[in-house]
């Protein structure tokens, strides 16, 4: 069980504000890491240096050992890290199953494979897939016309269909109903023990966080303040002071 | 080709000939490419009848001088026409295309680009035409460099319209509100400014710039109805290369690309300056694309 | 057009009015023949502009591309190039029905295969490029293309090449090219149809609708990106061969690079037809055909006038186009399923 992503020392920048400095992180492989730190604290401007959406200004970034923050979004993903979004992205003019079908590993697919059609595998996991997250009654629905709680399943779940090592994800709470919550870090647990993926999420919630996770790292301004498990998170002063602080 | 390039060592005054044509040629390309800069920052539209615009100018300005209207008198008179153009352009077609994607304003403006190209065609014809100012030409380093004198006089009347924008960008209150917008419509909104009015106002604006330009353009250069494309191909390389609202870098551009041209036109032949024009387009996107890789982004 | 009767007698009509079109309409086989080349062009554009969200104000630069390398071959394969083009048409090819043929499918064949390379070579440069700057960018392509061609005097710069003498009459000439398009026409239509079903269809779709996103998934978003030009370029190219040896004179301005007639129609018979959809271009090009041949030349050069009106207003006021318009109107009439949200599924999520 060694780490799947290490991040080193980084440091980012924009302009004047120094949104992370110095941070240095590990993401096991195989279990569910978490990262929290109240509102500005550069969470998701370190999720996005890991991701590929903006160059780092120092440090390292290793993704299975290979060193990938001079890597662009689509070659990280075909790595087999996979985002979701804080913004819900999904594919609101095409019905769930074509959602789902997009998302086929792409990383491992022949160039004839390209004129050919959907297996009868690749359907019969589609359907698998969204039956895992509740939405198969709706499957054939536009997915724009599903509510927003549900398109994050439907993410969720496009997300899987990828068949990827590791899966980061920002926010999955935010915004869903409280009682669709507990039904969400469910399957986010069992996507972990059952297909085996790695887990990165950043959040908000400490509720949520604390259930889920099983290392924690907590983030504040734009420096890494604590590490550990969720009971010595919780206890830890720094990480309340940070929290009150920012309220 | 090496001919030219030999001769340009041999007689270095040819070289301050180009460079001086260039400048004064450039500063008209800065005009519009302000212009291009203005809408696009502004309110988001991509306007591919800029070069159209400008030829409309200097057609304007032509037809005046056919009523004995001296063009640097014609100057404002166009401005002011082409301000009300550009607001019944608004209020006709823009005002639909401001909010929706991309290629919505592209291709409506590229429509606007047609109907304009094509009615100065039917109303002038294809001929190429300037419109005579009637000054002399002065000569410099023993006759080796000449220059008219009209080149001056618009050299120095187009760092006077932009220093006028610039101030008026600055401190009027549209400008305020113009700059506003352009950074966030909804707060704007919320703060009271009229954003619809502002918009009507920056492509009126443009259309006045432009069609200043245009005046320009026919008193040191020529027009004709199909000159427009290169004219909105070259406000879109300066604004490529220089990126959205940076200023100096479109003056710098601007006039670097009135040079590249003469210099270009003087080496390879006449016959490829609008070559050198569509070629500095795609070098210039390529290095944009480069640029951008490095920062892990594309070119949108 | 999924109804099970529908599409069959739909294509039996086609088919049978593109067969027999030449002996109902003797006088109009070329305007027939320039149809499908229209419905080619729409259809091609649509490929990149409509399914993906690419839009190009360069195809023509393939047509072209095409035709020139078409008239190179075709010459070169019986004389020097350079020698016949600095004759300025003072030699004329004249050649056998065999030679002739050979060298016509040679051409089309090597526009073909030549087009496709400039597409991967080119798209490779130009999909680093979204939205607005990709559009000038083609349309710089196809400038640079067409001021390459004007001044490269070993194909005959400004005054052109002319294309090898066709062996026989006239009227049979025009048959022939009327067949090569009609042919043309349909393998582009079954082809982007048979395209649009498979990964690669959902694909461009999915890029068209969110790129960011599908890149996140690990979308191969260039390779696909290539794949969908460099298909428009195939049939671009060749339709360029075709018309080359139609009008008999390749010449930059007007022929091989039409930027603002041929260049332009693309896209505007596509949006007028309603981009995106299967058969929007095949209407577009339709309509936009029939009303362009009966007005044309009525307007009195206020024509161009008129096309760059109707951008404007198909654009601003009309964007979805006749398809679009037809399947919001008629949704079952296209098989789309309106179905209703089950309750079923409601509770599942929770």
């Amino acid at each position: 069980m060694g780490a799947m992503i290490e991040v080193r020392n980084v440091s980012k920048a924009f302009g004047g504000v120094q949104a992370n400095q110095d941070v240095s992180m590990d993401v096991t492989e195989g279990g569910i890491t978490g990262l929290i730190g109240p509102n500005g604290s550069g969470k998701t401007t370190l999720f996005n240096s890991i991701v590929g959406y903006h160059p780092i200004d120092g440090g390292s970034i290793r993704f299975e050992g290979q060193e990938i923050s001079k890597f662009r979004v689509p070659q990280i993903a075909r790595l087999g890290m996979l985002r979701t979004f804080q913004q819900t992205r999904i594919y609101g003019n095409m019905n769930c199953v074509k959602n789902m079908l997009i998302s086929v590993p792409h990383r491992s697919m022949g160039f004839l494979e390209i004129f050919g059609d959907h297996s009868t595998q690749e359907l019969e996991k589609a359907e698998h897939l969204l039956e895992f997250v509740g939405l198969y009654g709706k499957r054939k629905l536009m997915a724009g016309d599903l509510s927003f709680g549900q398109q994050k399943l439907l993410e969720f779940a496009m997300a899987l269909m990828n068949d990827p090592k590791v899966l980061l994800l920002d926010e999955p709470t935010a915004g869903i109903n409280p009682t669709l919550i507990n039904g969400l870090i469910d399957r986010l647990k069992r996507a972990n023990e059952e297909f085996g993926i790695t887990l990165f999420v950043i959040e908000h919630n400490m509720r949520v966080i604390m259930n889920l996770a099983e290392h924690i790292y907590c983030l504040a301004h734009g420096e890494m303040l604590a590490e550990g498990t969720p009971e010595t998170i919780r206890n830890d002063q720094r990480v309340i002071d940070a929290y009150l602080g920012a309220h | 080709m090496l001919d030219n390039i030999n001769l340009l060592t041999l007689a270095p005054s040819l070289n301050v000939q180009l460079l001086l044509d260039g400048l004064f040629i450039g500063a008209i390309f800065v005009l519009a490419a302000y212009g291009l800069a203005l809408v696009w920052g502004v309110m988001n539209v991509k306007n591919l009848a800029q070069g159209e615009f400008v030829i409309m100018g200097g057609y304007l300005a032509w037809h005046l001088g056919t009523y004995n209207v001296h063009p640097i008198l014609s100057l404002p008179i166009v401005a002011i026409l082409m301000f009300g153009f550009g607001w019944v352009l608004y209020v006709a077609i823009i005002k639909y295309v401001v909010t929706r994607d991309l290629f919505t304003s592209l291709l409506a403006t590229f429509g606007i680009a047609l109907v304009v190209q094509q009615a100065l065609n039917l109303a002038y014809g294809p001929e190429v035409r300037t419109a005579e100012s009637g000054f002399g030409t002065r000569s410099f380093f023993g006759g080796l460099v000449t220059v008219a004198e009209i080149k001056f006089i618009s050299f120095a009347l187009a760092v006077l319209l932009a220093a006028g924008v610039i101030v008026f960008m600055k401190k009027s209150r549209m400008g305020q509100a113009i700059r506003a917008t352009s950074q966030d419509p909804r707060a704007a909104k919320v703060m009271g400014i009229n954003t619809e009015k502002v918009y009507a106002f920056t492509y009126a604006l443009n259309g006045a710039i432009c069609g200043a330009a245009g005046v320009l353009v026919s008193m040191i250069w020529v027009i004709q109805p199909f000159y427009g494309v290169p004219h909105s191909i070259r406000s879109f390389v300066i604004v490529t290369a220089a990126g959205l609202g940076n200023l100096p870098g479109v003056i710098l551009a601007g006039l670097g690309l009135g040079m590249a041209e003469q210099y270009s036109g003087f080496v390879l032949g006449a016959q490829f300056q609008q070559a050198t024009v569509v070629g500095l387009l795609v070098v210039v996107l390529v290095w944009r694309q480069i640029q951008m890789a490095q920062h892990r982004q594309v070119v949108k | 057009m999924t109804g099970n009767w529908k599409s069959p007698a739909l294509y039996a009509a086609i088919l049978a009015f593109g067969v027999a079109a030449p002996f109902l309409f003797p006088g109009y086989t070329t305007q027939i023949a320039i149809l499908w080349m229209m419905i080619l062009f729409a259809l091609t554009w649509d490929i990149a502009g409509g399914q993906m969200g690419y839009n190009s104000l360069g195809n023509i630069f393939f047509f072209g591309a095409g035709m020139y390398l078409s008239a190179v071959i075709q010459v070169g394969m019986f004389t020097d190039v350079g020698t016949y083009t600095s004759a300025r048409g003072g030699e004329q090819l004249v050649l056998g029905y065999g030679d002739y043929f050979v060298s016509v499918f040679a051409g089309m064949a090597v526009a073909a295969v030549g087009c496709v390379l400039f597409a991967i070579v080119i798209g490779w440069v130009m999909f680093g490029l979204r939205g607005p700057y990709f559009a000038i960018g083609t349309l710089g392509i196809a400038l640079s293309a067409r001021e390459l061609a004007s001044t490269w005097e070993w194909i005959g710069g400004g005054s052109g090449i002319a294309m090898p003498v066709y062996p026989g009459l006239p009227d049979e000439k025009s048959q022939v090219s009327y067949i090569i398009l009609f042919v043309l026409a349909i393998l582009t239509f079954l082809s982007v149809r048979w395209l649009y079903t498979t990964r690669f269809g959902l694909a461009i779709n999915a890029i068209r609708d969110d790129e960011e996103k599908a890149e996140a998934m690990g979308v191969h978003t260039t390779r696909y990106k290539i794949i969908a030009w460099s298909v428009s370029a195939f049939f671009l190219g060749m339709s360029g061969a075709v018309f080359g040896n139609m009008t008999g004179f390749v010449e930059p301005m007007e022929v091989a690079f039409p930027t603002v007639t041929f260049g332009i129609f693309m896209v505007v018979m596509s949006l007028l037809g309603g981009k995106g959809t299967l058969w929007g271009p095949v209407i577009g090009a339709t309509v936009f055909h029939i009303i362009k041949e009966v007005t044309w030349t009525y307007m009195l050069g206020w024509q161009w006038v008129a096309l760059g009106v109707l951008i404007i207003v198909n654009v601003v006021f009309f964007q979805q186009g006749i398809m679009g318009w037809a399947q919001d109107k008629w949704p079952e009439f296209f098989g789309i399923e309106v179905e209703e949200a089950s309750a079923a599924g409601d509770e599942e999520a929770a």
